[in-house]
Formats: C-alpha cells, sequence, structure tokens
C-alpha cells in the first residue's frame, strides 16, 4: 500500500480518478491459510488457475510455475480442486518469521 | 420563451419551482409523483412533453430510484435534479447520503409533509429534519418568490468548486406549493446565463480520463473524506453571501443565511423556518402597534447552520422564543437545539424557550403566535421545557 495521503490531497468524493487501481490492492495480507505448492506432484493440469477467483496462480505455456502471495487470499480453492493433492493449505502462523 | 424583462404573474410555489427548473433546464430530470410535490414534476413533465425544454425525463418507480438516476447522471458529468416530500425523501435517504459524500451538486426542492406514521399528506418538517445530518445544504423558504430564487440560486451554490454538494430547497406543503401568489420570474435569458453551464469534475463520460465513483473505502480514507464534506460546509459560508449578491444584481432581491425582521430595538424575539415567518412578521407588526419590542429572526440556511448570524442577532436580547415544525423525540427539537447551542459562548444569553407547533399541518394562527411571544415577555416560561402551540391538552 503506498503511503497514505491526508484530507486536502486526495481527490473528493472517494472517487478513483485513475483506471486499473486495484492492482496495487493487496489482498494477500487477509490470507490465514496459505497454499503450499509441491511440484513434484503437480501435473500442470491448470484446474487450480481455472478456478482460483483472484488470478493468484502464476502460469507460463500451461506450465504451473507457483502461487501470487501478493493477491493470494487463501480462500483454498486450488488445494481443493487440485487432483493431486499437490497444493496444501498450512496456517500462516507457521510462517510468521518469514514475514 | 425569452421575454427580456421580469414577468410578474400569479402561480403556486410549486410552478414557481417548475418554472426555475425549465429556465435551468437540466439535462436529467429523474423524479416520482408524491403529495404534496407532485405539481412540480407534473408541470415540468409538460415543459418536457411540450418541447419547451431538451431535459431528459425519466419517470422512475420509486423516489430510491429517483435519487439514484440523479446520483448516476451527475457523475456521468449532467446537470440533473428531482423532487420530493415526506416518505419519498425517507425512501431516498439512502442515496441522499450517497449524494453527498459522492460531492454530487444535485438541487432538489422538497415539499415539507409530515412523516407517516400516522399517515398524513400536510406540512410539517419532520422529512427534511430526518435529512439534516445528510451532508445537504438546506435552505426553508417563506414563499413562492423565495422558492422560485433560492431553486435558481442553489444550482450555483451547489456546483461550485469550493462546495460541490447537493441542496435541498424545502418549501412548506400545500401552505406554499398549492397556494397562489404573485411570483416575479426573471427572464429566460437572465437565469439561463446565471446558472451557466456545469463543469464537471471526473465525469464518467470523458473515457479518456477513466474513473470509478463509489468504491469500498474503509478505516483507511472513509475518515478523510468525511473532513472534506465538513470543509466544503464551511465553504458555504464564505460561497454563499458571493452567489447571494450575484443574484441580487439580476433579481434585486437580497438573500442572506437568515433574515432580520424589526430586530433593530426588539427585546423579544423569535426564530422561525419556512411559512411561519410570514404569520410572524403580520404578528410583529400588530404587537409593535400596541407598543412591544418584538422582531423575527428568519432562519433560511437551516445546513450549515448560521451559527456566526444566530450569536450576533440575538445576544443580548431579552427574550427568545424558538419555533419548531417537527419534534425530536426524547431531545430538544432540531431548531431550538441548534440555536441554544449556538448561544453557548455568548457574553449575555436571552431567556430562551422552545415551542413546537403545526405538527401534520395544524394551523398556526396569529393568536398562537401572540400567545407565544406575551409569555415570553411576561418571563414565565422555563428555559429547556418544551410548549406546544395549538395542542389539545
Amino acid at each position: 500500500m503506498a503511503e497514505q495521503k491526508g484530507w486536502k490531497d486526495i481527490p473528493i468524493g472517494g472517487t478513483i480518478v485513475e483506471a486499473g487501481s486495484a492492482r496495487e490492492y493487496k489482498t494477500g495480507d487477509w490470507r490465514v491459510l496459505r497454499p503450499v505448492y509441491d511440484r513434484s506432484k503437480c501435473i500442470d493440469c491448470m484446474m487450480c488457475w481455472f478456478y482460483c477467483p483472484d488470478l493468484a496462480i502464476i502460469q507460463e505455456d500451461a506450465v504451473m510455475k507457483g502461487i501470487d502471495y501478493y493477491y493470494c487470499k487463501g480462500c483454498g480453492i486450488c488445494a481443493s480442486v487440485c487432483p493431486k493433492s499437490a497444493i496444501e493449505m498450512k496456517p500462516e502462523t507457521d510462517f510468521a518469521e518469514e514475514g | 420563451m425569452m421575454e427580456k424583462v421580469a414577468q410578474m404573474i400569479a402561480i403556486t410555489g410549486a410552478q414557481a419551482v417548475a418554472h426555475a427548473m425549465r429556465q435551468i433546464e437540466p439535462d436529467v430530470v429523474a423524479a416520482y409523483p408524491i403529495t404534496p410535490q407532485t405539481p412540480i414534476v407534473e408541470y415540468f413533465a409538460k415543459f418536457v412533453a411540450d418541447g419547451v425544454v431538451r431535459t431528459e425525463m425519466i419517470p422512475v418507480e420509486s423516489e430510491h430510484s429517483a435519487m439514484s438516476a440523479v446520483v448516476g447522471a451527475v457523475a456521468a458529468g449532467a446537470r440533473a435534479m428531482t423532487a420530493t416530500s415526506a416518505n419519498g425523501l425517507a425512501l431516498m435517504h439512502e442515496i441522499v447520503y450517497i449524494a453527498a459524500s459522492t460531492r454530487l451538486p444535485v438541487v432538489m426542492p422538497v415539499v415539507n409533509r409530515a412523516l407517516s406514521g400516522p399517515i398524513n399528506i400536510h406540512c410539517d418538517h419532520s422529512d427534511t429534519m430526518a435529512e439534516r445530518d445528510s451532508g445537504w445544504i438546506q435552505f426553508y423558504v417563506e414563499d413562492a418568490q423565495e422558492a422560485y430564487d433560492l431553486t435558481i440560486l442553489s444550482v450555483r451554490l451547489a456546483e461550485h468548486e469550493h462546495v460541490r454538494l447537493p441542496v435541498m430547497v424545502n418549501q412548506d406543503g400545500f401552505i406554499i406549493s398549492h397556494g397562489v401568489e404573485p411570483v416575479s420570474l426573471l427572464p429566460d435569458d437572465v437565469v439561463k446565463k446565471f446558472v451557466g453551464e456545469l463543469k464537471p469534475i471526473y465525469p464518467l463520460l470523458d473515457t479518456e480520463h477513466p474513473v470509478t465513483y463509489g468504491p469500498l473505502d474503509l478505516y483507511d480514507y472513509y475518515f478523510e473524506h468525511k473532513r472534506q464534506q465538513i470543509e466544503a460546509m464551511k465553504n458555504v459560508k464564505k460561497v454563499f453571501p458571493e452567489i447571494a449578491q450575484e443574484f441580487f444584481k439580476i433579481s434585486g432581491r437580497k438573500y442572506s443565511f437568515v433574515e432580520p425582521y424589526k430586530l433593530d430595538d426588539a427585546e423579544h424575539v423569535m426564530v422561525a423556518l419556512g411559512s411561519t415567518n410570514g404569520t410572524v412578521k403580520y404578528t410583529v407588526d400588530k404587537m409593535r402597534e400596541k407598543g412591544r419590542k418584538v422582531g423575527l429572526l428568519k432562519i433560511w440556511m437551516f445546513r450549515p447552520f448560521p451559527k456566526d448570524e444566530i450569536q450576533r442577532y440575538l445576544t443580548g436580547r431579552k427574550s427568545v422564543v424558538v419555533l419548531d415544525r417537527s419534534a425530536s423525540f426524547g431531545a430538544e427539537a432540531p431548531l431550538y437545539e441548534a440555536v441554544k447551542s449556538s448561544l453557548y459562548e455568548s457574553a449575555s444569553r436571552p431567556l430562551l424557550s422552545s415551542f413546537v407547533y403545526g405538527l401534520g399541518g395544524r394551523d398556526i394562527t396569529t393568536e398562537n403566535i401572540e400567545e407565544a411571544f406575551e409569555k415570553s415577555i411576561s418571563g414565565e416560561l422555563v428555559t429547556d421545557h418544551e410548549y406546544y402551540l395549538g395542542l389539545r391538552e
């Protein structure tokens, strides 16, 4: 999140005056459970990519590359739909020291 | 329709506002009928049907939709208006707040009517008082002429770059809206020149510069946006006299936050909103013939509340009677509360008393007003005891 501005320095009425600003909105810090991905089990079926509601599955040329934790809210849909159980949901507290 | 001179005609308050709207010629009017507002939109719809104005008229299915359509139109970059009364205003309530907080300069004539229940169609101020903290500027007018004038003036006030707030122009149901009075209409071209063109800020139709209206605004910025609204209301205090002066130049009629009537040597003063001010003026004249030093402070603008003017005109008086045409159940009546708190810092506070009157359209007579004045003069009234005029015990 960008540095927060005072009331004199923002557009009136809560209007957002530029397009595409949702891209800057970090939703990753809503996450309670973190999807952890095991490349060795993955068959690149792209089910997680199809189902992810936050476009947080990173793929290149239909090859699974990982999860974008800046946006991932930890809903667990990817882990639920994965036919190979290649994604495991782990408590964020397990990663507390990583930040 | 290009008369060059002011025209004096006998019309109702509703017609006066419809003529103001005809001359403003907003891009969009979205409205739903409700007594006693209906004739405003009815007369205006005829102007649309006859091709007198090019306004896009949207007959919506409810007042909630009327205000929503107006919000959408103004966000798009259009000048848009609606009008309502009582339960219609209550149904709009959610969007009334959104219009103000989204900083959309809507002008809405409101014809005051008692809120249900029990259901009633006649005048009191309970409907607009329920919106007093909605972030709208509020005027209360004494007669049809003021309804016409302040509707036109409000377009400039609402759209001023340092204000950008919606305005309610409130006229008393039936008493003003359906009563026929002589009203002086300005020439069409004079009004058109006075209101000018709307200068939209962030119009949605400017597709070269896409913007988002009404996004989620949480604990990180909502507070800052409220502070902006507070500042815009403060700016009204500076901007309104400038626009009123310009309006005086085209009309010869002076508007301010308040109108003092025979106050120079008045020891006992009444404070009121709306059409009752006319009755008080008549009573003041009659009582002065008998040597009573009485006067009136009419409140034109209720939001933002003219605290400085209240202090200037009421400090040092012997007694002040505040008339309210609505009650605040379990608390002081709205105008009384505002006047009382404005006088907190006054060095010489008058004996202050509160009268509630006229609920549900109950008539207020000159005898009622004289009775309130005489009680106030005799010193028998107790501050903070709420009295009632015209109520059967």
